[in-house]
């Protein structure tokens, strides 16, 4: 019987078997933001250790960066005392530092692979649960926390065990109007939101051999939302044009040389898999989650589950996620006012994100609806200049959204840009939890970035495919 | 020097009802502005309390007779979510700090991060972890015992059969949960390791 991915790169980045059982796993690619490293660096100080590679780690801003004003000083004194603790630390320990100057900085899971650095058959980590974005390349790629940060500055490795492997397969054809985030978010709704503890997803079928990059990212990075560390897709003609010509791209004679190890590790034919689940394309509706996980979703036009409907065990957490959102059982999710629409995140602030956003506003001229605060956050500066120059930007702000500079910003609350009360916010981003997007009693509806600006130009939750007459 | 064997971890409890508590829940994000990691202890699930606190009830963190919990009781997949270190960190650093983990699943970021700093997190069934948390609300000066050799829980009479992947208990038990000792052990295996991989030197023949 064949390898799965997931085994070939795993072996091939096996340094050795530990004491422990556990294996020192070497690391191709470290990724380093501003919130989880500063404790690392200075565990490093501590200790008197140096950065063992520093030419395979780089470093960036993006949870604190404001996306309104990011004239230094920053006015919040702990953001600005962070970036300046990662300036520091990027000099004195050897890193680059793709700062706001360099015209590359943006979000991690954004920027990783828009420059090229992020390819097949690497083992990628950042202090960031969704570092699983990266596996769209056919990458095994998994957050880690701020003590594995330091492991991996001083060494390069880390100690891990291997997972098993549950490949995904979708197959058919996706409807108009659904896209990448909805298949994502109806198979964290199949398989819940701990069915990938212990497991790495391999995404296959004939609908992720036809999504673009950018969209299999959608899908990698929200594998962490279904409990899975990482989830990938197999690399092909779709991952090498993408790669082709990037600054950290192989060129020349090293294409050839890269393109041969990259079709090297693909899964084999007659792979192993722990587990093997099977979706229908066609069975896939927009998707709006409800409650506080993001396994508590459901399609557009549905109802909302009635607890009764959930296992026993499930029922106190389905009531208190009522509670928590103020809905009712039973009635729809469509109608339901909305107070802020955000589109961007590592989940959804690619250009294609918000092409297609631009394109259905363009075509419909429709308008931002009064009181709603709609958002526009390119997820790297280099997303947001591709924008300008198509004129994005201003297909935006005519339609009634703020076009923002680069960064996390609402997708969590380590900016000013936030949910204040108990605001109600259709988002493109990633997690539902209570108080996840800066307002501790705020309210999120995770769906497509088409599906947020639907809800923006409504005024309330709606069928993007009606708004917009996406035809069927 | 501090013991950094970890074999029995004893203290009076704490149960948390709940499950999947993702680590925002844990410490909201506005408290990861800092570059090191003190004073988070009092900030742990500070938008769950003050919740609680504005309808009424009261957080168990905000309960005055808990304050010398050491072994934390919780249900499934708990600490799911963002991978923050700060989630364990501020239960380590709360009131005399949280030293282990009693819940009927983790998620895997959270366990890791667990381990790294000595703190166990083991697993244990529904039933009983009902049941530790019935004579652990009952009594506040109970004291749990988390037993990684022998793989119990146990408080007054009750004492249930908890696991933990086999990796993880031997780091525990042998002290060698921080594992950049090992790691910079192996400086040379991974020096070699590096040329078996094309891309390590950016593709440079």
């Amino acid at each position: 019987m064949g390898k799965n991915l997931y085994d070939k790169v795993f072996d091939l980045h096996a340094v050795r078997k530990l004491d422990s059982g556990q294996y020192q796993l070497l690391m191709g690619l470290h990724l380093v933001h501003e919130v989880t490293s500063p404790q690392a660096f200075a565990m490093l100080r501590e200790r008197n250790l140096r950065v063992a590679y520093p030419e395979r780690t780089f470093a960036t801003c993006d949870h604190i960066i404001p996306t309104h004003n990011q004239l230094r000083p920053f006015k919040d004194d702990l953001a600005e005392q962070m970036l300046i603790e990662l300036e520091k630390n990027c000099a004195e320990f050897g890193v680059r530092y793709l700062s706001p100057k360099s015209g590359e900085q943006g979000i991690v899971h954004v920027i990783g692979p828009e420059l090229g650095l992020t390819q097949p058959g690497m083992t990628v980590c950042c202090g960031d649960s969704h570092t699983s974005t990266h596996g769209a390349f056919g990458a095994i790629a998994f957050g880690i926390g701020t003590t594995q940060v330091r492991d991996v500055l001083a060494t390069q490795t880390l100690a891990m065990d291997k997972l098993k492997v549950r490949r995904i397969e979708v197959n058919g054809q996706l409807r108009p109007g659904v896209y990448a985030k909805d298949v994502v978010l109806y198979v964290i709704h199949q398989l819940g939101v701990q069915g990938g503890v212990g497991y790495a997803y391999e995404f296959g079928g004939d609908v992720f051999d036809r999504f673009s990059m950018e969209e299999r990212m959608t899908v990698c990075n929200m594998s962490i939302e279904g409990g899975a560390r990482c989830g990938y897709v197999n690399p092909d003609a779709t991952t090498y044009e993408y790669l082709r010509g990037r600054e950290f791209a192989p060129a020349g004679a090293a294409w050839e040389r890269a393109v041969a190890y990259w079709d090297s590790i693909r899964s084999d034919a007659d792979a192993h898999y722990d587990d093997v689940v099977r979706f229908r394309a066609e069975d896939i509706e927009p998707m709006v989650t409800w409650g506080i996980t993001p396994a508590q979703s459901t399609a557009v036009n549905a109802p909302l589950p009635a607890s009764e409907s959930f296992p026993s065990q499930d029922r106190a957490l389905i009531e208190e996620a009522y509670q928590y959102m103020g809905f009712k059982q039973s009635a729809p999710l469509k109608g339901q006012k909305i107070d802020v629409a955000f589109i961007g995140s590592c989940t959804n602030g690619r250009f294609s994100d918000f092409e297609e956003v631009a394109k259905y506003l363009q075509k419909s001229g429709k308008q931002v609806q009064a009181g709603v605060r709609a958002l526009v956050v390119p997820g790297s500066q280099k997303v947001r200049e591709r924008l300008i120059e198509a004129g994005y930007d201003k297909v935006f702000t005519a339609a009634g959204f703020e076009f923002r500079e680069a960064g996390c910003s609402m997708c969590l609350a380590m900016n000013p840009d936030k949910l204040v009360g108990r605001e109600l916010c259709a988002s493109s981003s990633n997690r539902n939890f209570k108080g996840r997007q800066g307002s501790p009693t705020g309210r999120t509806l995770l769906m497509s970035p088409v599906m947020v600006a639907a809800a923006a130009v409504s005024g309330s939750v709606a069928d993007a495919r009606e708004v917009f007459a996406i035809q069927n | 020097m501090e013991d950094v064997k970890r074999i029995v971890i004893s203290g009076p409890g704490i149960a948390l009802d709940g499950s999947d508590i993702d680590t925002d829940r844990i410490i909201p994000a506005r408290y990861l502005r800092c570059v090191t990691f003190d004073g988070l202890g009092a900030h742990a699930f500070e938008d769950d309390r003050q919740q609680l606190k504005d309808a009424g009830g009261r957080h168990v963190f905000d309960d005055p007779t808990r304050s010398e919990a050491r072994v934390l009781l919780v249900d499934r997949n708990f600490g799911c979510g963002s991978s923050r270190e700060h989630a364990p960190q501020a239960l380590s650093r709360w009131q005399r700090g949280i030293a282990a983990v009693v819940g009927e699943s983790f998620a895997e970021i959270f366990f890791g991060n667990c381990v790294a700093l000595g703190i166990p997190c083991v697993t244990a069934s529904g039933a009983d972890i009902k049941r530790l948390k019935e004579v652990v609300n009952a009594d506040p000066k109970l004291v749990v015992s988390v037993d990684l050799e022998r793989l119990k829980a146990e408080a007054g009479a009750v004492s249930i059969d908890v696991k933990i992947p086999d990796g993880a208990r031997k780091q525990l038990l042998s002290g060698r949960w921080d594992s950049s000792t090992e790691l910079l052990d192996g400086t040379a295996a991974t020096a070699e390791r590096t040329k078996a991989l094309p891309y390590f030197a950016h593709w440079r023949a």
